[in-house]
């Protein structure tokens, strides 16, 4: 039974306000009194989940659904979708702009640090229609 | 070693308004990847990036760094100010490179992660 679900609309290249729904998530977590270690995990996995929408997608969400067992969180947006999510997943692919790369993003680390933070991480993408990454941590470890 | 013992060592001037300047500083790191950061980033670090626009504090504050130096005297708008002071997060103007921000901190008695 989930306790808590709210979902977070993420715009495509506002740059200024990326990072906002990743701040809401973590302050929300902390009210609920969820473990440092895992608010810690899932903020880091939201923000690069954040900032993929905003880089990559044509705008998305974020949605937030908590059990007493685990906190999901669920990326989903419309966009081109990757086309070879391995080759995605390895660590120094990117295909953003030399724009976004001046701002120090697109390193090409964002999927596989999501994976490495979360407890279950799982992707699909169709080409020409979007993404949705899924996410789960679980609470008591 | 604190945020103002940082501050004092490097001669550096704060920018932010009310953060806590008595929180100790951990470590350094010096990278002006915000992907790299997000990846290698630790509570209570102390970092140097030439970068200034709103997403460091957005990466500062998610891993609860103690503060962000901004060497060469790079000027930060106040927004982004703002949002540091509302973060918690202390941001820090040195006119040093960050080669020497680096060097003197390590001096100091300040390691790397």
């Amino acid at each position: 039974m989930s306790i808590l679900k709210e979902e977070f609309p993420v715009e495509a290249m506002d740059f200024v306000t990326a990072g906002e729904a990743s701040a809401q998530i973590k302050r929300l977590l902390k009210k609920l009194g969820v473990d440092p270690g895992v608010i810690r995990r899932l903020s880091i996995a939201c923000y690069e989940a954040e900032i993929n929408l905003v880089i990559h997608s044509d705008g998305g969400k974020l949605t937030l659904e908590m059990n007493p067992e685990n906190v999901s969180l669920i990326s989903e947006d419309v966009g081109p979708g990757i086309p070879d999510i391995d080759l995605a997943m390895s660590e120094g692919y990117s295909t953003a702009s030399d724009d976004v790369r001046m701002m120090g993003f697109g390193a090409g680390m964002g999927l596989a640090n999501m994976a490495r933070n979360a407890d279950r991480f799982h992707i699909d993408s169709k080409v020409g229609e979007g993404t949705r990454i899924e996410m789960i941590f679980d609470i008591n470890k | 070693m604190t945020v103002n013992d940082v501050a004092s060592v490097l001669g550096a001037a704060l920018l932010t308004k009310d953060t806590d300047t008595s929180r100790p500083v951990r470590e350094g790191y010096s990278c002006d990847l915000l992907s790299w950061v997000m990846a290698h980033g630790r509570e209570g670090m102390a970092w140097v990036t030439v970068q200034t626009h709103m997403n460091v504090i957005a990466v500062a504050s998610l891993h609860d760094m103690s503060c962000v130096i901004i060497p060469e005297g790079i000027h930060v708008e106040d927004e982004v100010l703002e949002k540091a002071s509302e973060e918690g997060i202390s941001v820090l103007s040195s006119g040093l490179t960050a080669f020497d921000i680096c060097g003197r901190l390590a001096a100091a008695g300040i390691g790397a992660c």
